[in-house]
C-alpha cells in the first residue's frame, strides 16, 4: 500500500527534482566562482555552514534532556537542504544553537558550527550579534505570535535593516518598501504603518521572511515556516522561499516534518530522529530507496492528494523524550522491522553510496562510536 | 487616537455627574448643623433660620444641587464658612502641594521599580534579582505612616540630613507663582532655595513612593518574565538586535500594559497615602486642608475640597486609559 504512495508520489518530485536541478546548479556554480574570486579561490568546496558533532542538552530539574545529540550536516552555498523529523525530534533546538539562541537552562555541551570557515560555537554574544540576522537569519514556525504586537511592521523591518547597516531611516524604509514588495505583499507602502494584528498568517509569515531576507544573509534557517499556514498559503510561502533561493542565492535550511515539502523544495534532506540523524541523502536517493524504517513512515505519512479516500498513515507512537531510552535503538520502540539485535544495541551510522547514509542495522552491524 | 481620546471624555460626563450628586448626598448626610457650627451653641434659633436661609440650606436638595452644579461650571467653588475667602483661591496653594508630592512620589515609583522589576527579570534568580525582590517584599510590608516616622526618625532626628517638618524652609519662604515651589524657585532664579525644597520633598517623597514602587516592582517583573520568553522577543534577537534593547525596547512595550494597571490603581491609593503622610510631615497639602474643613463642619470647602480630589481620580484613570491606548495598538480597533 504504502509502496504504491511513493511511486505515485516520485514520479512527481522526481520531475520537480530534476527541474530543481535545473535551476539551482547555475546559481550554486555562480555562488561558487564568486566565493573564489572573494577568497582567492582557496575555499571552493568549504561550506558555507558546516555543523559537526552538535550536542545541545537542557539541565532541567528533572535531569539532563540532550534535545540534540550529535548531529553532523552542512550547506552549500545557495542550496536548499531539508530536514524532516517529527515533532520534538530536536529540530528547533538545532536552529537555535546555530543562531546562538539556546535557551536557558539549555546548553550546547560538544560539537563545532562552522559558518563560513570560522568557527562560531562558542563565540562571544558581540560576535553573534553581527551575524545573526545579518549573514544568518531565520523564520520561526509560529506566524501568528513571531511579530512584536505593540511595534508597526515598518518599525520592525527598518529595524532589521539598521541594526546591520548604517543607512538613514529614510533609506530604511525605502528597503523596507522594497523587501515587503519582494515577498509578494501588496501595497507594501501601506502595509508599514500596520500592525501585526492586522494581517493574516500567511501575511505575517511572509513579512518575517522579508524581515529575513533585509541584510541578504547568506543563510535563512526556516524553522517549519508554513506548519502553522493552510494548503494554499503554505505553496505560496514555498514558492516565495524557492525564488528568494534562486534571485538572491541565499542557501536555506529548510526544516518541515513534511517529506512533500522536502520533495518540492531540496536536493538534499536530513531526516532526525531523537535528536539524531537516522538518514541523509540526495532527496532523489531517499524517495527512491528509503533504507531507514522510520523515514518508510514518514514517506508513508505525506498526504496523497490523488487518492481523496486514503486515510493519513501515520507511525505509531511518539517520539521518545530525550535521554529517556538508554539502551538499544532509539526507534526500536515503534520500529516496525527490528530484531534483536536492537534491543540492546545502538545502531551508527552506515554509507549506503553518494553521501546516502542511514542509521540501522538492516543495513549493517554497524554500532555507534 | 483621536477619536479614541474624544469617545473616553464624553463618556466622563456620565461619571462626574454621578460624582458631584454622590459628594453632595453624602455632604448633606453628615450629621451636625452648619449653622450651628458656625454660630456657635449659644445661637439663637432665629439667628440659625436667617444664615440657613442665606446659605440656601433651606431650599429643596435639588435646587441646592442645581446652583452647585452651576457655580462649579462657572468656576465658583463658593465661599469658606470659615475664613470667608473665596475656597477656589485658598484651596489651590493645598492642592499644588499636594499635587508637587505625589506626582514626585509617583515619578520615583514608577522609574525606580519598573526598573527594579525589568533588572530582576533580566537576570532572574541573580543577586540583584533576590535583592531587589527582598526590598520589594519589604516595601509592600510596611505602613506608610510607620515607614513616614521611621524615615523622619533616622534621617532628621538622628543624622539631621533632612528636615522633618513642612514644605519649606519658613524663614525663607517661597513667593508663590505657580505654587509649584519646584518649579516658582526656578522661575524667580532662585537655586538655593530649589534645593531647600528638594531637602523638604525628599523624605515625604519617598516615604510615599515605597509601596508603590514594590508593587510596581513586583508586577513589572512577572510580566517582563512572561514577555521575555515570548517569540517576538526571540525573533527580536534573531535579528541581531542587542538585549538592551530588545529587554527595553520589544519586551518593555508590552510588559508596561499589565504594570500600566498598576500604576494607576497605585496612584490612587497614594492620593490616600499622601493625606496620611501630610499630617506625619506637616506638609500643607489638600489633605490637611479638608481635615481642618471637617473639624469646623465647613461645608463647601469639605464638598469643593473632596470632589477636587474625585475628579483627580477620574483624571488619572483617563490619562491611563489613554496610555493603554498608546501602548497597544491593539486596544483602538476593538
Ligand atoms: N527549554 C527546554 N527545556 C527542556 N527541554 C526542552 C526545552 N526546549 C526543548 N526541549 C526538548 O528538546 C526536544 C526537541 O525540541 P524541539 O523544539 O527542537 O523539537 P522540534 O523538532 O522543533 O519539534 P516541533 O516539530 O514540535 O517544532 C523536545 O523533546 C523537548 O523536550
Ligand atoms: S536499528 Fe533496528 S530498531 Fe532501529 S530502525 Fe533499524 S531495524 Fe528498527
Ligand atoms: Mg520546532
Amino acid at each position: 500500500m504504502s509502496t504504491f504512495f511513493y511511486i505515485i508520489l516520485n514520479i512527481a518530485n522526481s520531475i520537480d527534482n530534476n527541474l530543481n536541478f535545473l535551476y539551482n546548479t547555475p546559481i550554486s556554480e555562480f555562488k561558487e566562482i564568486n566565493a573564489r574570486a572573494k577568497k582567492g579561490g582557496a575555499i571552493l568546496s568549504e561550506p558555507i555552514l558546516k555543523v559537526q558533532n552538535l550536542k545541545t542538552v537542557f539541565f532541567t530539574d528533572d535531569g539532563q534532556v540532550p534535545a540534540v545529540d550529535g548531529i553532523d550536516f552542512y550547506i552549500n552555498e545557495g542550496e536548499i537542504l531539508g530536514i524532516v523529523g517529527e515533532s520534538g525530534c530536536g529540530k528547533s533546538v538545532t536552529s537555535l544553537s546555530v543562531m546562538g539562541l539556546v535557551s536557558e537552562p539549555g546548553k550546547i555541551v560538544d560539537g563545532k558550527i562552522h559558518f563560513n570557515g570560522e568557527d562560531i560555537t562558542h563565540a562571544p554574544e558581540r560576535k553573534m550579534r553581527t551575524l545573526r540576522g545579518n549573514e544568518i537569519a531565520m523564520i520561526f514556525q509560529e506566524p501568528m505570535t513571531s511579530l512584536n504586537p505593540v511595534f508597526t511592521i515598518g518599525d520592525q523591518l527598518t529595524e532589521a535593516i539598521r541594526i546591520h547597516r548604517k543607512i538613514s531611516k529614510k533609506q530604511a524604509k525605502d528597503r523596507a518598501t522594497e523587501l515587503l514588495q519582494l515577498a509578494g505583499l501588496p501595497r507594501p507602502k501601506a502595509l508599514l504603518d500596520n500592525y501585526p494584528h492586522q494581517l493574516s498568517g500567511g501575511m505575517r509569515q511572509r513579512v518575517m521572511i522579508a524581515m529575513a531576507m533585509a541584510c541578504d544573509p547568506k543563510v535563512l534557517i526556516a524553522d517549519e515556516p508554513t506548519t502553522a499556514l493552510d494548503v494554499t498559503i503554505q505553496k505560496q510561502i514555498l514558492n516565495l522561499m524557492k525564488k528568494l533561493n534562486r534571485e538572491t542565492g541565499t542557501a536555506i535550511v529548510l526544516i518541515t516534518h513534511d517529506l512533500g515539502v522536502v520533495a518540492q523544495m531540496c536536493e538534499r534532506v536530513i531526516v532526525m530522529y531523537a535528536g539524531k540523524i537516522v538518514e541523509e541523502g540526495a532527496v532523489r536517493d531517499i524517495f527512491n530507496h528509503p533504507s531507514h524504517p522510520y523515514t518508510k513512515g514518514l514517506l508513508a505519512s505525506v498526504p496523497d492528494l490523488r487518492r481523496q479516500t486514503s486515510r493519513l498513515y501515520s507511525i505509531p507512537g511518539n517520539v521518545p523524550k530525550p535521554g529517556s531510552i538508554t539502551e538499544g535503538c532509539l526507534f526500536y520502540p515503534r520500529c516496525q522491522e527490528a530484531m534483536a539485535i536492537c534491543a540492546q544495541k545502538r545502531p551508527g551510522l552506515v554509507d549506503l553510496k553518494n553521501g546516502h547514509r542511514v542509521r540501522c542495522f538492516l543495513h549493517g552491524e554497524v554500532e555507534e562510536a | 487616537m483621536l477619536a479614541y481620546s474624544i469617545r473616553r471624555l464624553i463618556a466622563l460626563i456620565p461619571v462626574l455627574i454621578g460624582m458631584s450628586l454622590i459628594v453632595f448626598g453624602i455632604i448633606r448626610a453628615i450629621p451636625g448643623d452648619p449653622a450651628l457650627a458656625i454660630l456657635g451653641q449659644k445661637a439663637t434659633p432665629e439667628a440659625l433660620k436667617q444664615l440657613r436661609h442665606a446659605l440656601g440650606l433651606d431650599k429643596p436638595w435639588y435646587t441646592q444641587y442645581f446652583s452647585f452644579i452651576t457655580d462649579l461650571l462657572k468656576g465658583d467653588f463658593g465661599t469658606s464658612l470659615r475664613t470667608h475667602a473665596a475656597i477656589r483661591q485658598e484651596i489651590w496653594p493645598h492642592l499644588a502641594a499636594t499635587i508637587e508630592l505625589s506626582v514626585l512620589a509617583m515619578l520615583i515609583a514608577v522609574v525606580v521599580g519598573v526598573n527594579l522589576g525589568i533588572l530582576s527579570a533580566w537576570k532572574q534568580n541573580s543577586v540583584i534579582d533576590v535583592a531587589s525582590m527582598v526590598i520589594a517584599l519589604v516595601g509592600v510590608s510596611m505602613p506608610v505612616f510607620w515607614l513616614g516616622l521611621m524615615a523622619q526618625w533616622i534621617f532628621s532626628i538622628k543624622l539631621g540630613w533632612l528636615p522633618s517638618i513642612g514644605r519649606e524652609n519658613i524663614r525663607d519662604p517661597v513667593t508663590a507663582i505657580t505654587n509649584f515651589y519646584i518649579i516658582d524657585t526656578l522661575l524667580a532664579g532662585r537655586i538655593d532655595q530649589f534645593w531647600e525644597i528638594i531637602r523638604h520633598l525628599i523624605l515625604p517623597s519617598l516615604a510615599l513612593a515605597t509601596i508603590p514602587m514594590a508593587i510596581i516592582a513586583r508586577m513589572t517583573r512577572s510580566s517582563m518574565l512572561e514577555v521575555l520568553r515570548s517569540d517576538y522577543i526571540r525573533t527580536a534577537r534573531a535579528k541581531g538586535q542587542k538585549m538592551f534593547w530588545v529587554v527595553y525596547k520589544h519586551a518593555l512595550k508590552n510588559a508596561f500594559i499589565p504594570v500600566l494597571t498598576v500604576i494607576g490603581l497605585q496612584t490612587g491609593l497614594l492620593l490616600g497615602g499622601a493625606i496620611l503622610t501630610e499630617t506625619i510631615f506637616g506638609w500643607p497639602g489638600i489633605g490637611s486642608y479638608i481635615y481642618d474643613a471637617i473639624q469646623y463642619r465647613d461645608y463647601p470647602v469639605i464638598q469643593s475640597g473632596i470632589l477636587l480630589v474625585a475628579f483627580i481620580f477620574v483624571i488619572i484613570n483617563l490619562i491611563i486609559d489613554l496610555l493603554y491606548a498608546a501602548f497597544d495598538p491593539r486596544i483602538k480597533y476593538k
